[in-house]
């Protein structure tokens, strides 16, 4: 049975449609069969940084509705082996998913692929709730700033109360930090909050810390997931946050100013 | 036990125990009164929380032989009253047949009479006085309200008639309210308010002071006049002379 996982936030730009890719892909260079599915109804984006827009024909909304097959809507991607894409429609909105209809969809999938990836709208409405609802495992991404802890404090809370896992007393969906857009300089001058902080705050181990990169920009504009882009620190730190997924212990990077200045200026123009 | 015999056990997906539980005793000597289910609601009211959906065993011992009246339209009513009947006691026969096929298990008739002991002198008076078994009283002490889990955002935990302890942090935008105490061992960063139904003696005590708001018997304090002295410390706050203070601890 494949492991679902949830990427989500509560509040909207701070990366979970490039976490989600990035992770998807990851996850499937390490060789599990993995497909990220885009949740955000009406606001279709995942399959842009993905870069299939162009092969698009059926979504997740025509499975659910019985217009097309999984296998017609499911768009396998072109780089990688062994991970798949589930577009979502741009057309209809959130009403559209019925939780009967996204748990058969879920189940589906479970049996054929090792890794659900559910890339979660922002908010803590229906869209949301429905990508989160059957997760195993919750991926939390926050930017080091007060309002993205607050939120995402908030779907901490919702994950602890509403999931499948919580209403149905089975053991708790588990949950992990990815702190995007970290800028270890404006940190040092007090004008981000420290890992610290925010771990403090928010009480869940930290999977990984993605440091703010240009090539993150650059890679969705051209429809590349950045984990791709091996050169950049973003794309490494996204690696090291899969790795780290699979249990395996890796240090964190990219948390300081001094390593920064060594690395990332001489990679960001080289990458 | 041998360890064998229970690496058996946990495979069995059930757990078969015996178990105690107190339960009401509705004593019924006039279940025709027309005074029965009024007097019953008065009583119910008093305590509300404490009678709702409360298990309880109809005691038939006090009927007359010759008593005839609707079993089911009785037990109907006194589950209207939030109460639930689960067993009973004694009676004539009709209404023991009845009650059966409402449901309600036989109590052994044994137990009845211990607890007629056990009452001792009381339940001579309430024999004449109205039909009402006494409750049990209320128990002396109310368990605090323990919360082992940070308390997110959004989250609103309210310890009715009694502490609040919580072993993690309030974050932002969350609220802990209770009729007693509050007592936090990890950071107070949300709302914190206490002795809600107006206990003026409760205070509040956090291993940080963070928070967006306290307040004790309705008197509060926001983020901005908690002193810089005491913030992000060990504090208790309570009231003294109608106003609140903040102290370190």
């Amino acid at each position: 049975m494949g492991k679902i996982i949830v990427m989500t936030s509560g509040k909207g730009g701070v990366g979970k449609t490039t976490s989600s890719a990035a992770f998807a892909t990851g996850l499937a260079l390490r060789g599990f069969k993995t497909v990220v599915i885009d949740f955000d109804v009406g606001l279709r984006n995942l399959d842009l940084v993905m870069g299939c827009e162009r092969r698009v024909v059926f979504d997740f909304v025509n499975v659910i509705n019985g217009e097309a097959k999984l296998n017609q809507a499911l768009i396998k991607d072109k780089r990688i082996e062994n991970l798949y894409i589930l577009p979502t429609s741009q057309t209809r909105d959130k009403d559209a998913l019925t939780k009967e209809g996204v748990e058969r969809i879920l189940n589906e999938l479970a049996q054929e692929f090792d890794y659900i990836l559910c890339d979660s709208p922002a908010g803590i409405e229906r869209g949301a709730l429905m990508s989160l609802y059957f997760a195993d495992h919750a991926i939390i991404v926050t930017n080091p700033e007060v309002s993205s802890v607050r939120d995402s404090d908030r779907i901490l809370g919702v994950l602890n109360s509403r999931s499948r896992r919580a209403e149905q007393g089975l053991e708790p969906v588990t949950q992990q930090l990815l702190l995007t857009r970290y800028d270890p300089d404006r940190v040092e001058r007090g004008e981000m909050l420290k890992v610290d902080d925010v771990l403090e705050i928010l009480a869940i181990p930290l999977l990984g810390v993605i440091p703010e990169s240009q090539a993150v920009l650059r890679a969705s504009n051209v429809g590349m997931p950045v984990i791709l882009d091996e050169a950049s620190n973003a794309g490494q730190a996204y690696t090291d946050a899969v790795a780290r997924f699979l249990g395996e212990d890796v240090e964190h990077r990219f948390m300081s100013p001094q390593k920064k200045g060594l690395f990332s200026r001489l990679l960001g123009r080289s990458a | 036990m041998s360890s064998a015999g229970q690496a058996v056990e946990r495979d069995v997906p059930f757990q078969l125990r015996g178990n105690s539980f107190t339960m009401m005793v509705l004593k019924v000597s006039d279940p025709t009164s027309p005074d029965f289910f009024p007097q019953l609601n008065v009583k119910v009211r008093q305590a509300p929380n404490f009678f709702r959906n409360a298990p309880v065993v109809v005691d038939f011992d006090e009927l007359p032989e010759d008593a005839g009246f609707d079993v089911a339209a009785f037990l109907q009513q006194v589950r209207a009253h939030h109460l639930l009947p689960m067993g009973f006691q004694g009676g004539p026969r009709p209404v023991q047949e009845a009650a059966l096929a409402a449901g309600l298990t036989p109590m052994p008739a044994g137990r009845a009479a211990k607890l007629e002991q056990a009452k001792g002198p009381d339940p001579r008076a309430a024999g004449s006085a109205p039909a009402i078994a006494v409750p049990p009283p209320e128990p002396v002490l109310r368990p605090a309200l323990l919360v082992t889990e940070p308390v997110r955002s959004g989250q609103q935990i309210y310890a009715e008639k009694t502490d609040l302890v919580i072993t993690a942090s309030v974050s932002p935008g969350a609220e802990v309210l209770a009729d007693g105490n509050i007592h936090i061992y990890g950071a107070l960063r949300g709302r914190a308010l206490a002795g809600v139904s107006g206990e003026t003696g409760a205070r509040i005590f956090c291993q940080s002071l963070d928070a967006e708001v306290v307040s004790v018997a309705g008197l509060y304090r926001v983020s901005e006049d908690i002193g810089e002295d005491i913030r992000k410390k060990p504090v208790q706050i309570f009231l003294r002379d109608g106003f609140l203070h903040m102290a370190p601890l």
